[in-house]
């Protein structure tokens, strides 16, 4: 019967999920042969090979989702999604439990997130700031809300919680990783599209209304985009320490870059020394792979930190001359 | 699907519709009559009107809260006039949303300044209005790099711009409008944390523009910095004390009046 209704329901959303499915497929055979040629038994298995995937996804678009928030102060509002995420995954459970759907918790997760953004979204237009407290409020509400509906639902049916909380390279099922790699494709694609627009309204909001961007629309965008990293990025993460991946490359990046495709280039590099090595390290030190990834990343940002006071030292800018007006330009 | 078709900020207002604009050469930039506005009950600004024509270099100048940068504001289309109208080129400023022919500079604390970004890539940002989504064509970087090297940043051009000083950072933003070939420049207090020498060099280059056609509408407080570039000044406080050329301002009392209507006057 549960086999049945959700085969049913899902039938739509099969159909567009099986390229992904066979994209997965592929990389699991090229992650078997590279674990045959190298040796390394991490490789070997099926469900590392979907979180390596998943981490190497948490990469790119966590930094660069970050990129776009850092530089207009906020960055907590990955930390304030993430715990309404939980109240998603809450959510998910709980339906699964009472009515068996048997529907992914992060699916429901990532409805809830985007919902959760674009309540923080309105009231900062009505309120005219992004509101410390009204995101407290949110934060404390979508957790609170996690922890009641498991807190219920764990009478009838005892659920894991741990891994929400704190992420778990082995619970990344074929079915989670597809659904992280249809958020990839979504950020990806509409930062692609929509940069220019993006870049305009973070460095100079309005200088950009000024110039005819509907400012509005495109924070609606850049909060449920950060809905949608946090969700993918939970997985391997955690609730707890998804933001520290949208927040310290792009603090790393920062420290180093001069030019803004620069920057994003660095962060998405740094991101991704910070999640391989915190895979490996993890896997052989049998840790927690969020906090490994988190150390390594907060490691790597104070190395940036470092190499950034050398470079001012050695780079002692020879001053340039400002240039004389020239008017006489074609108009 | 994202993001490619986004409804424009504000749709509802159908007052006025393109169809009933007059020919382009008659219309003034910015056309303000009997506008009334105030953040709530009190009015910031009141029965303001004020015409600028094409070619014009405008100074609005007045007291710390005489409503000089909400008037800005009201001309920008960022906010709504509770009474009155407001045009730019002819259309409602706040569905006006043409941004290749209206420039802005803001004062300084409104970028991101700390953002790593260089010149070159804030003045691209002017090309954004005409781009749209995708990359800039070989005709915008020209635009790009014309406008560098019109404000004399070209040595500047790969620096970022948290390595600027405040004169040469405002250069750059000026740069901005003109890549997007603005026919009207409005800028907010450019000078504020500008040191004294790169006050009048910025002054300068907007005179030089302003000969080349370029309209100027501009916000200060340094009232003789203004004096000597601006032709026209408009003396505010909540109302309009003053408009007329320059000398005939300085040799009217409208400034003592204007400071004297909230505070003693040479109190700023």
């Amino acid at each position: 019967m549960l086999v049945v209704d959700s085969t049913v329901s899902l039938l739509g959303v099969t159909d567009l999920a099986a390229p992904l499915y066979w994209l997965l497929a592929a990389w699991s055979a090229f992650m078997s042969l590279l674990a045959d040629t190298t040796g390394l038994e991490v490789l070997q298995y099926q469900f590392m090979h979907r979180a390596i995937l998943v981490g190497l996804c948490i990469g790119v678009m966590a930094p660069l989702i970050g990129t776009f928030l850092v530089h207009r102060q906020l960055a907590l509002i990955g930390d304030t999604l993430a715990h309404t995420a939980f109240a998603g995954v809450a959510v998910g459970l709980f339906l699964n439990g009472v009515f068996e759907l048997g529907v992914s918790p992060y699916l429901t997760a990532v409805v809830v997130a985007a919902l959760a953004a674009l309540c923080i979204e309105l009231i900062s237009e009505v309120t005219d700031a992004y509101n410390d407290v009204s995101m407290a409020i949110v934060l404390s509400t979508g957790f609170a809300l996690g922890t009641v509906l498991i807190s219920l639902n764990a009478g009838g049916l005892s659920v894991g919680i741990d891994q929400y909380l704190f992420g778990n390279l082995a619970t990344v099922s074929a079915e989670n990783a597809v659904i992280m790699l249809g958020l990839f494709a979504v950020i990806v694609a509409t930062v692609a599209i929509t940069r220019n627009q993006l870049l305009y309204v973070t460095f100079d909001e309005t200088a950009a209304a000024v110039s005819g961007i509907p400012v509005e629309w495109y924070n609606r965008v850049m909060v449920v985009l950060t809905a949608f990293v946090v969700v993918g990025a939970m997985q391997i993460m955690g609730v707890i320490l998804v933001a520290a991946m949208l927040v310290v490359p792009v603090a790393g990046a920062t420290q180093l870059a001069r030019s803004f495709g620069e920057s994003l280039l660095l962060a998405v590099v740094l991101a991704e020394l910070a999640v391989t090595l915190g895979i490996g390290l993890a896997y052989y030190g049998s840790a927690t792979a969020g906090g490994v990834i988190v150390l390594v990343a907060v490691a790597l940002y104070l190395g940036t930190v470092a190499l950034g006071k050398v470079q001012s030292v050695l780079r002692s800018e020879d001053p340039a001359q400002t240039g004389t007006v020239d008017a006489s330009r074609s108009r | 699907m994202f993001g490619l078709s986004m409804p424009t900020t504000d749709g509802q207002d159908v007052t006025t519709t393109a169809s009933d604009a007059t020919p382009e050469t008659a219309v003034p930039p910015v056309e303000v009559s009997d506008v009334s506005f105030g953040y709530t009950g009190t009015p910031v600004v009141e029965d303001i009107t004020l015409s600028v024509s094409p070619g014009e270099f405008v100074a609005l100048v007045g007291p710390n809260g005489s409503g000089k940068s909400t008037l800005l504001g009201l001309v920008l289309g960022l906010h709504r006039p509770d009474s009155g109208t407001v045009s730019l080129f002819g259309e409602p400023a706040h569905r006006f949303d043409d941004g290749t022919r209206l420039g802005y500079v803001a004062q300084q604390t409104d970028a991101a300044v700390s953002m790593p970004i260089t010149v070159r890539e804030v003045v691209q940002m002017g090309r954004f209005s005409t781009v749209g989504f995708g990359r800039l064509s070989a005709a915008d970087w020209r635009a790009v790099d014309e406008a560098i090297e019109t404000v004399g940043m070209r040595a500047f051009a790969d620096r970022p711009i948290a390595q600027l000083s405040g004169g040469q950072r405002q250069r750059a933003f000026i740069a901005r409008a003109l890549a997007g070939d603005a026919e009207l420049l409005v800028l907010d207090e450019p000078t504020v944390g500008v040191d004294a020498e790169s006050v009048e060099a910025f002054y300068e280059l907007l005179e030089t523009l302003n000969d080349e056609g370029l309209t100027i509408l501009l916000v200060e407080h340094d009232i003789g910095s203004v004096t000597d570039h601006a032709g026209r000044v408009v003396c505010l406080n909540r109302e309009v004390y003053f408009d007329g050329p320059t000398e005939a301002f300085l040799d009217s009392d409208a400034l003592g009046r204007a400071f004297g209507a909230t505070q003693p006057a040479g109190g700023d």
